[in-house]
């Protein structure tokens, strides 16, 4: 059997199934926590949740990184964008809603708002059009950040500035140990955002707060495995660290790209819709670079957006404390076509995932 | 959005390279984090390699499956 189907084998999903209700402890709920909007797609898609015990729940945690970027970024950009300059983002950052309007409602009032792939097409087109102002809206964890990191330290062209809203993975983490009736037992930690950063930003959470976490990749199997690794370390009763993704995720990340980051941003607080101002969460560019900071080159600054709509319940949804399913608006005045919340917009949110999966 | 999809690299051209994702899907991609060579696999996010991919490793990992569940 070829490597790819190995990672979607059936018996060997039924096999590990079988392992997991053996040793799940009968006598209460276990939760166990991703924080990835891929890993939540595998779930939902692959049914995996309809293999497990009933005690046990794998819930979603802050794992789409448009989800929660704040309203007042959103704001920034749309008045950035009503300044004549052209705002590329990626695709799914488009209808994401701001405190009056999304991206997308901009462009339909004549904004020139363009999609791109990747943040090269945003300097390919700067290049292409010397005489007009570009900015890119940088969003993303860090599998992201490196890329934006890599195009500010070239430099870009004078006409390209950044609206950076990238954010940090581990500090979102911590957040949910603290979130007092959420109760997580385990943490799958997202397997691409390791690959950047490696293991070391998750050691904390075994060593410090006794919670078993395998870094995992996004084949069913994957996702399989990782449960039953942090079930069998909560069995022997030695929470640890395991890196279920070798086959990608190398202890030390990507140095390469953590070196880009650290020389193109410094970390600083930043807010998550829905969750509120975290420290050491988000990227900021370096002093040296504020000459392509968008902020400064159009003057643009929002403090305070409106981030969840009267009877939107993204904010729960954020941190797993509610399945979409219980929102009152899912799929009912929330849909994909017309979304109320930032988690319906994103093919990552997990309200998005839901709605394409017909769970009720 | 963190998604992120294996390709192979046909061509290498400074920080840039041609990828293969399959049934003939080219595309060019910047490959200064991973500076892979021609033949190598790897994983392509926003336009971007974030690593390289390689047989010993994808072994790898089915060895550790069987170790794990072996182990009980």
């Amino acid at each position: 059997m070829s490597e790819k189907l190995r990672y979607r084998d059936p018996d060997l999903a039924k096999n590990i199934a079988q392992k997991i209700h053996k040793i799940t402890p009968e006598k209460r709920t276990i939760k166990f926590c991703h924080v990835c909007g891929t890993h939540e797609w595998t779930i939902t898609h692959y049914g995996l949740r309809s293999l497990l015990p009933d005690n046990l729940e794998v819930i979603a945690g802050p794992g789409c990184p448009v989800c929660i970027v704040p309203a007042a970024e959103i704001d920034e950009a749309v008045q950035v964008a009503k300044k004549g300059v052209v705002v590329t983002c990626f695709g799914d950052v488009l209808r994401v809603p701001g405190s009056q309007a999304s991206l997308l409602e901009a462009k339909a009032e004549g904004a020139d708002v363009r999609v791109v792939y990747s943040v090269t097409d945003a300097v390919e087109m700067a290049k292409g059009e010397p005489g007009r102002e570009f900015v890119f809206f940088a969003v993303g964890f860090e599998t992201t950040a490196p890329s934006t990191a890599v195009e500010v330290l070239k430099p870009p062209p004078t006409n390209l500035s950044f609206l950076v809203s990238h954010r940090l993975i581990p500090p979102a983490m911590e957040l949910l140990l603290g979130v007092g009736d959420l109760q997580i037992d385990g943490f799958i930690a997202p397997g691409h955002v390791s690959a950047i950063i490696g293991l070391k930003p998750y050691e904390l959470f075994p060593k410090v707060y006794r919670m078993p976490t395998v870094v995992a990749g996004f084949e069913p199997i994957d996702v399989l495995m990782a449960i039953y690794m942090m079930l069998k370390q909560l069995s022997a009763g030695l929470p640890s660290l395991e890196n279920e993704y070798m086959r990608i995720v190398k202890p030390e990340g990507n140095p390469k790209a953590l070196e880009a980051m650290a020389k193109a941003f410094e970390v600083t607080a930043g807010n998550w819709r829905g969750i509120g101002r975290l420290p050491d969460s988000a990227l900021t560019l370096r002093k040296e670079f504020e000459s392509f900071d968008a902020h400064k080159k159009f003057g643009v600054s929002v403090e305070q957006g409106k981030d969840i709509l009267l009877g939107c319940e993204c904010h729960l949804v954020i941190i797993g404390k509610i399945k979409p399913s219980q929102c009152p608006m899912f799929m009912k005045a929330c849909t994909p076509e017309k979304p109320v919340g930032a988690c319906m917009v994103s093919n990552e949110g997990t309200c998005r995932v839901w709605s394409r999966a017909t769970i009720s | 959005m963190c998604l992120a999809i294996p390709a192979r690299v046909t061509v290498v051209e400074g920080d840039k390279a041609k990828v293969d994702f399959g049934e003939g899907v080219l595309r060019e991609v910047n490959v200064s984090l991973v500076e892979p060579k021609v033949g190598d696999y790897v994983l392509v996010h926003a336009g971007y390699a974030i690593e390289k991919m390689d047989e010993k490793d994808a072994l790898e990992t089915l060895a550790l499956w069987d170790e794990i569940l072996a182990k009980n």
